[in-house]
C-alpha cells in the first residue's frame, strides 16, 4: 500500500499539471479566436440539445504555413540553437575534460565554480552582458584600447550577442554531463593505447571522445531544446530582425491576444522537439542503467 | 603537451568567461554615476535606493515565499518520484512517468508557462478554481516544474547507494516507512538539501512561467527586473545583483562546510563499524 502511495502522489500530480495541460493546448489550438472570456470558442457543443458536434477548426494552423513569419522565426530558432549548441560543446569540452584530469582535490571547487553562476539571477546575468557589448560598453573600449579595431563594433542586438548569451547561460548544463562521462573513464584504456603506440591525439580521438558520446549528447540536448524556446535571451540581447520562435509565441499570447494560434505554435514547436526530447530520455535512461551497476 | 596547454588556455577563457560579467556587475554597484560606462568614484547609493524601492521589495518578499513553499512541496513529490524511479523497478506506467518526470529538464519555458495558464483558465471554467491567478498558480507551477529537478538529484543518489543497509534493516523486521524515515532519508539527506535548494533558486529565477500563470496583482521579483531592465538600465540592478551573490556564495560556503562536515563524520562512523566488526 505504501508502495503505491509513493508513485501515486508524484503520478498524479504530473498528470494533472504536466499532461493534462498539453492535451489543453492541443484542444484550444483547434478552436477559434473569439471576443469572449476565455478568447476562444468552444470545441464541443450540443446542438439543439441532442446532437453532439466537435467543431475542429485548422485555421491556426493554416495560418502559421501561409503567413512566412512563422516559417521564418521556426528556421531561425533552429539555427541559433544549433549554433550555440556547438558554441557550448567547443568551450565546453576542453573545460569538462580538463576539470576530469585536475588532481583529485581540486574537481570540487572547479565544479563548484562552474554551478556558483547558475545560483545567482539568470536575468541579471544577462543583463549585464548589455553594459559589456554595447557601442560604448567595455568589450568595444578594450578593443579599441587594444587598437584590435578602429571604430566600435555594433555586437549588441545582432545574432553575435544572441549566441555569447545562450552559450554564457547554458555552458553549465553542456559541462556537467560531459564531466559525469569523461570523470568515469577509465585510464586504464588510454594507458593501453599509450602501449600500443598511440600518440596521445590519436588515443584521444580513438578512445576518449567515442567513450563520451553519451555525455556529448546529453550536453547537447540539454542546451539545444531549451534554446530552440528561448524568450529571455533574444529579447534582451537581440535585435529587432532577429525572430525567434519563443518570442513569437509571447506575443502572440500577450500583445494579439490570439490564444488558438499562440496554441497551434507551441504545438508545432514541440513537434520540432519530440526527436530530440526522445533522444534525450533514452539517453537519460540508459545513464541511469549504467549508474545501477 | 600542447594538448594540455590547449585545455589550459581553454579552461581559463571559460572560467572568465563566465566571471567576469558577475564581477564586473558587483563593481559597477559601486558606481556613483549613472552610466555603465562611465567611472565616476565610488558609492554605495543604490544599495539606499534599493531600500527605498517598494515596488522591488513587495516583488521580491513575493518571490521568497513562493520560492520557499513550492522548494519544499517539491521535494516531497521530488523525493517520491526518486524513490518510485529509482527502487520500484518496473511498474505499470512507468515509461509515463518517467518521460513526465525528465520532460520539464528540456522543455521550453514558454510551452510549460502556456499550457498551465490554458490548464488554470479552463480549471476555473469548470470548477470555479483556483479564482484568478496569483501566488497559487505561480506555487503549482514553480512545484511542477523543478521537481523534476529534485526527483533527479534523489534518483541519483539513491542509485548509487548501498542497498544492503536497507536489507538488513528489513530482515531485523523493520517496516518500509521506519526503514525511510531513519536510514534512507539521513543518508540522501544531502541529496534533499541540494535538491531544496536548486528547486528554491529556479523558483526565484524564473521570469516566463510566472508571467504566464500570474494575475495582474502578483508580480514576481524577475518580472520587475525585467521590465526595468527593458525600459533602460537601473544600477540599482546592480546592486541588488551583488547582494544575490553575496548571499548565495555566502549559503554555498556554507552548505559546503556543514556537509564535508557531516561526510566525514559519516566516513568516521562506517570506518568504527567495520572495525568493530573486523
Amino acid at each position: 500500500m505504501g508502495r503505491g502511495l509513493v508513485i501515486m502522489v508524484p503520478y498524479v500530480w504530473l498528470l494533472l499539471f504536466f499532461l493534462i495541460p498539453f492535451a489543453i493546448v492541443l484542444k484550444i489550438s483547434f478552436s477559434e479566436a473569439a471576443i469572449a472570456i476565455p478568447p476562444y470558442t468552444a470545441l464541443i457543443e450540443w446542438a439543439e440539445e441532442t446532437y453532439l458536434t466537435i467543431r475542429l477548426n485548422f485555421g491556426s494552423y493554416l495560418f502559421l504555413l501561409t503567413d512566412s513569419l512563422y516559417a521564418v522565426a521556426y528556421l531561425n530558432s533552429l539555427k541559433i540553437a544549433f549554433v550555440s549548441t556547438v558554441l557550448c560543446l567547443l568551450l565546453g569540452y576542453p573545460m569538462a575534460y580538463g576539470i576530469a584530469k585536475a588532481p583529485q582535490a581540486w574537481r570540487g571547487p572547479l565544479l563548484m565554480l562552474i554551478i556558483l553562476p547558475f545560483w545567482t539571477s539568470f536575468l541579471i546575468r544577462v543583463y549585464a552582458w548589455i553594459g559589456i557589448l554595447k557601442q560604448e560598453g567595455l568589450l568595444n573600449n578594450f578593443l579599441l584600447w587594444l587598437g584590435v579595431i578602429d571604430a566600435p563594433l555594433q555586437i549588441l542586438y545582432t545574432d553575435t550577442s544572441i549566441y555569447i548569451g545562450i552559450v554564457y547561460s547554458y555552458l553549465p548544463f553542456m559541462i556537467l554531463p560531459l564531466y559525469a562521462t569523461l570523470e568515469k573513464l577509465d585510464d586504464t584504456l588510454l594507458e593501453a593505447a599509450a602501449d600500443l603506440g598511440a600518440k596521445p591525439f590519436t588515443a584521444f580521438l580513438s578512445v576518449t571522445l567515442p567513450l563520451s558520446v553519451p555525455g556529448i549528447v546529453a550536453g547537447s540536448l540539454l542546451v539545444f531544446i531549451p534554446a530552440v524556446g528561448e524568450f529571455v535571451i533574444p529579447s534582451l540581447l537581440g535585435g529587432p530582425n532577429t525572430l525567434m520562435i519563443g518570442a513569437v509565441l509571447w506575443n502572440e499570447f500577450f500583445a494579439n491576444r490570439d490564444w488558438p494560434v499562440a496554441s497551434a505554435v507551441a504545438i508545432a514547436l514541440l513537434l520540432f522537439l519530440v526527436v530530440p526530447i526522445m533522444l534525450f530520455q533514452y539517453y537519460q535512461g540508459r545513464q541511469q542503467e549504467v549508474a545501477r551497476q | 603537451m600542447r594538448r594540455s596547454s590547449f585545455v589550459l588556455t581553454m579552461m581559463a577563457f571559460g572560467y572568465a568567461f563566465l566571471y567576469v560579467p558577475i564581477i564586473l556587475l558587483i563593481i559597477y554597484s559601486f558606481n556613483e554615476s549613472r552610466l555603465v560606462t562611465v567611472w565616476g568614484g565610488w558609492s554605495t547609493k543604490w544599495y539606499a535606493g534599493l531600500l527605498h524601492n517598494d515596488q522591488m521589495l513587495a516583488a521580491a518578499w513575493l518571490s521568497l515565499r513562493i520560492a520557499a513553499l513550492s522548494a519544499t512541496f517539491s521535494v516531497v513529490l521530488g523525493t517520491l518520484a526518486g524513490m518510485a524511479m529509482a527502487r520500484f523497478g518496473r511498474f505499470r506506467g512507468r515509461t509515463l512517468f518517467g518521460g513526465m518526470i525528465t520532460a520539464p529538464l528540456v522543455m521550453p519555458e514558454v510551452i510549460t508557462g502556456l499550457s498551465l495558464l490554458l490548464l488554470f483558465v479552463s480549471l476555473e471554467q469548470f470548477i470555479g478554481w483556483p479564482e484568478g491567478r496569483g501566488m497559487t498558480t505561480i506555487t503549482i507551477a514553480h512545484i511542477t516544474f523543478t521537481m523534476a529537478f529534485v526527483a533527479v538529484i534523489v534518483q541519483s543518489r539513491l542509485v548509487s547507494l548501498d542497498e544492503s543497509i536497507e536489507e538488513a534493516a528489513m530482515d531485523l523486521g523493520a517496516r518500509p516507512a521506519k526503514i525511510f524515515f531513519v536510514i534512507t532519508l539521513p543518508i540522501i539527506s544531502p541529496a534533499i538539501v541540494s535538491g531544496w535548494l536548486l528547486a528554491f533558486t529556479l523558483s526565484l529565477d524564473d521570469l516566463v512561467i510566472a508571467s504566464f500563470v500570474s494575475g495582474p496583482a502578483s508580480t514576481t521579483l524577475p518580472m520587475v527586473i525585467f521590465s526595468s531592465v527593458r525600459l533602460g538600465v537601473t544600477p540599482e540592478i546592480n546592486a541588488l545583483a551583488t547582494i544575490i551573490v553575496a548571499l548565495v556564495t555566502t549559503g554555498i560556503i556554507v552548505a559546503g562546510v556543514f556537509m564535508a562536515r557531516q561526510e566525514r563524520i559519516r566516513k568516521q562512523d562506517e570506518q568504527m563499524a567495520a572495525a568493530s566488526n573486523a
